[in-house]
């Protein structure tokens, strides 16, 4: 199979720090309630044109909950959401330009794959030639040409997915809503939707709004992601920033593996800081720019692949280095996971890239190492 | 065979069992097998069996019957067969059956009419009772969840009263000096008594309220099983809720309104007592009809005979239609 070309470069995207910009899409102060449970808490967020963006939580955090509130199944207890400036209060869904995918795809079990996909553009009223060959576009896209014609309850888990997506995807509409889109694809498939979905959405400037559980996803489709727990957003940044700039114990411990150390700020100097780690026994310097000041309770977060070992004590100034022994080691194939036991009831994490295929490795179970990070490697959290 | 996930899991069934030494223990639910077979047979016969002893057997007397001929004895018809001689009795009989009465249906043009005006009045109160079920099993399904059995109850309610009781309570609100007309004088809507009894009016009130729960219960059972967020996804793509309602709710409870239509069409065409009480005599029905042949005229093969027709003209449309739904069901693969 012959490669197809490279799409465009991905140009530095950030209208969020444009104060001129207006949001695409904008909740206000949303509160929902059902009864009395709590399920969105008085949350704002703002949402650019052409922006992807994620929404990360765990389960029952109350993601469908927004984007039902967006799509207008469901009214906001509180709260307004606009749409390019317009108050969406009162607008039925149906002339929303707003599309969702939904969690249980809801497709038409009476219609066929193709009717399933058309039926939106025969609500838009498109002369029927264009209809058939925007579905077919589209059933291409997410490669199921051949299954035109079954039936809903013909097709696969998988295979009902994509045909939601193609549904969903078929009207291009200024919004979409995409609740777990490709959970139910294998890895390779998912893989490719995901690349499949950025050009899309690049191609026909739509704004996307993705939920996800897979955290990976998140990291290669969106310009940002919101990290929500119990109806509120707890970060909303860039991938990189929410990686290495999480402002909350949720959101390090959330995304990816992190090492997390409770101390207290003993010195500070700008962004020189320095703490006393009591599990370790220990003092550390970090370079974070926090408002935590001298005699705070913090949290020093490290993550796993800035951590390094050897057998001989690092010299480098602003190198923090601690004593331990390889406790238990973890062969992923591309790295390896060393768990150190640095003290009583602590073990840290340190990854360490495979660059050799070597089964013997140099460090092994039991050796006595020196774990080491630098200054500027860890992050300071203050909740 | 070749699907790779098979073997990577390691169950590739010529690796874990030696295929020569599985096959004698294979056939374990085989029909070989008396226990087994026995019990899926027996257990496939009760049906026909029921079939065979309610329906069957009652469908050859009856149609032996309206092969005789009228008489001045007991039973009144004959031949009667003498069973005492066996097969050779039978065969006397049948030598002397005839399709008279048949012809006799086809000259005859009241039975005729009696058989169209049936269907007509079936037809029509068949659309009537979808028309006042729908939406009741409509706003059924769309209730809350904790309310269904109540109103399931509700629309069962009726049954606990005689049939023939409820059918003759409408003749207190219909007749000329009734509820219905007490009520609409005293508001002063009408100055003059409506004449709805005795007509063809009360017959379909007659029939819509009678075989209104035999509408609303599978109706409801289809409406109840929709996903309500098939509905949100229509609208999410554009359809106002009306055309959703076209598109998406009818063609989805479809099955519940066909079933609804056959139960409430079947037994409205040979209806006996609505016509007869409600209707008066300018009503003409196939049941009353049959009625009269039978307990007045006393003649039992005329009569069997208009069964017969009645039957007949039931079943093979209704056979092809379900032959078509099934084959359309199945179609489009
Ligand atoms: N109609 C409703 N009535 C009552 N509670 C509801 C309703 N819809 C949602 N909830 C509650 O609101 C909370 C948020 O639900 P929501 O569906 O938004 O979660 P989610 O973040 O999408 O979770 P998941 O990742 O499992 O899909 C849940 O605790 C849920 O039980
Ligand atoms: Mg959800």
């Amino acid at each position: 199979m012959a490669k197809k070309p490279l799409g465009p470069v991905r140009r530095a995207f950030s209208p969020w720090d444009d104060p001129s910009e207006q949001p695409f899409i904008e909740f206000r102060n949303i509160t929902k309630r059902f009864g009395n449970f709590v399920a969105v808490d008085n949350l704002s967020l703002k949402i650019y044109k052409r922006e992807f963006h994620a929404l990360l939580g765990g389960s029952g955090c109350g993601k469908t909950t927004l984007m039902r509130m967006l799509a207008g199944f469901e009214a906001p207890t509180e709260g307004q959401i606009f749409l390019e400036g317009q108050d969406l209060a009162g607008v039925p869904p149906y002339k929303r330009p707003v599309n969702m995918m939904f969690q249980s795809y809801a497709l038409f079990p009476h219609m066929n794959v193709e009717k399933n996909i058309a039926f939106g553009l025969e609500m838009d009223g498109l002369p029927a030639r264009e209809i058939k060959s925007r579905v077919h576009e589209m059933l291409s896209l997410v490669k199921l040409e051949g299954f035109a014609k079954r039936k809903p309850h013909q097709l696969s888990g998988g295979q009902r997915q994509r045909v939601a997506l193609a549904r969903s995807l078929a009207k291009r509409p200024k919004v979409l809503l995409l609740d777990e889109p490709l959970a139910a694809l294998d890895k390779k498939l998912r893989e490719e939707t995901q690349l499949e979905l950025i050009n899309l959405q690049e191609q026909l400037r739509m704004t996307f709004l993705i939920v996800t559980h897979d955290q990976e996803e998140a990291m290669t489709v969106a310009d940002r992601i919101s990290v929500m727990d119990k109806g509120r957003i707890l970060q909303n940044a860039t991938p990189g920033e929410i990686y290495e700039q999480p402002n909350s114990r949720f959101v390090a411990e959330f995304i990816g593996d992190i090492n997390v150390l409770d101390g207290q700020v003993t010195k500070k100097e700008n962004e020189d800081v320095q703490m006393f780690s009591s599990v370790l026994g220990d003092h550390l310097d970090v370079r974070y720019p926090t408002p935590a000041s001298v005699g705070d309770h913090a949290a020093l977060a490290i993550r796993p692949e800035k951590m390094r070992i050897s057998f001989d004590k690092p010299a480098h100034p602003g190198t923090n280095a601690i004593q331990g022994e390889v406790w238990d080691i973890a062969y992923m194939g591309d790295v390896s996971i060393y768990h150190i036991k640095v003290a009583e009831t602590e073990t840290l994490r340190a990854i360490v890239a495979n660059t050799t295929r070597l089964v013997e490795r140099p460090i092994t179970w039991e050796d006595q190492v020196w774990l080491s990070w630098d200054s500027d490697a860890g992050v300071i959290l203050t909740r | 065979m070749t699907d790779p996930s098979l073997s990577s899991t390691g169950i590739t069934r010529s690796e874990t069992v030696p295929a020569p030494r599985y096959q004698p223990e294979a056939p374990e639910n085989a029909p070989t097998n008396p226990k087994g077979g026995w019990g899926r047979f027996a257990f496939i016969c009760v049906p026909y069996l029921w079939l065979l002893l309610f329906f069957l057997v009652p469908f050859v007397i009856v149609a032996k019957i309206s092969l005789s001929e009228a008489a001045v004895s007991i039973p009144p018809y004959l031949p009667v067969i003498d069973w005492s001689r066996g097969l050779a009795g039978l065969w006397e009989a049948a030598e002397r059956w005839s399709l008279d009465n048949y012809i006799w249906l086809t000259e005859d043009a009241l039975y005729w009419q009696a058989y169209v005006s049936s269907l007509q009045i079936a037809f029509l109160s068949t659309l009537l009772t979808l028309l006042v079920g729908f939406p009741i099993a409509y706003g059924m399904a769309r209730a809350p969840r904790s309310w269904h059995p109540t109103l399931v109850m509700m629309v069962i309610l009726p049954f606990w009263t005689s049939f023939l009781i409820r059918v003759y309570a409408w003749i207190g609100i219909l007749k000329s000096d009734g509820l219905l007309n007490q009520t609409l004088i005293t508001i002063g809507i009408i100055d003059e008594p409506l004449v709805i009894l005795n007509t063809s009016i009360a017959v379909y009130i007659g029939i819509i309220y009678s075989y209104l729960p035999f509408m609303v219960l599978p109706l409801y059972s289809s409406l109840e099983k929709l996903d309500t967020t098939l509905i949100e996804a229509a609208e999410d793509l554009g359809c106002p809720p009306w055309k959703t309602f076209w598109r998406v709710t009818v063609p989805l409870a479809l099955p519940g309104m066909i079933a609804g239509c056959f139960l409430v069409f079947i037994p409205a065409v040979g209806e006996f007592v609505i016509p007869d009480l409600l209707g008066g005599s300018s009503t003409l029905m196939i049941g009353k009809t049959l009625w009269v042949e039978f307990f007045s005229n006393r003649d039992w093969p005329v009569a069997s005979a208009v069964a017969i027709v009645l039957l007949v003209l039931l079943i093979i449309p209704i056979t092809l239609f379900q032959r078509h739904e099934t084959r359309r069901n199945e179609g489009d693969v």
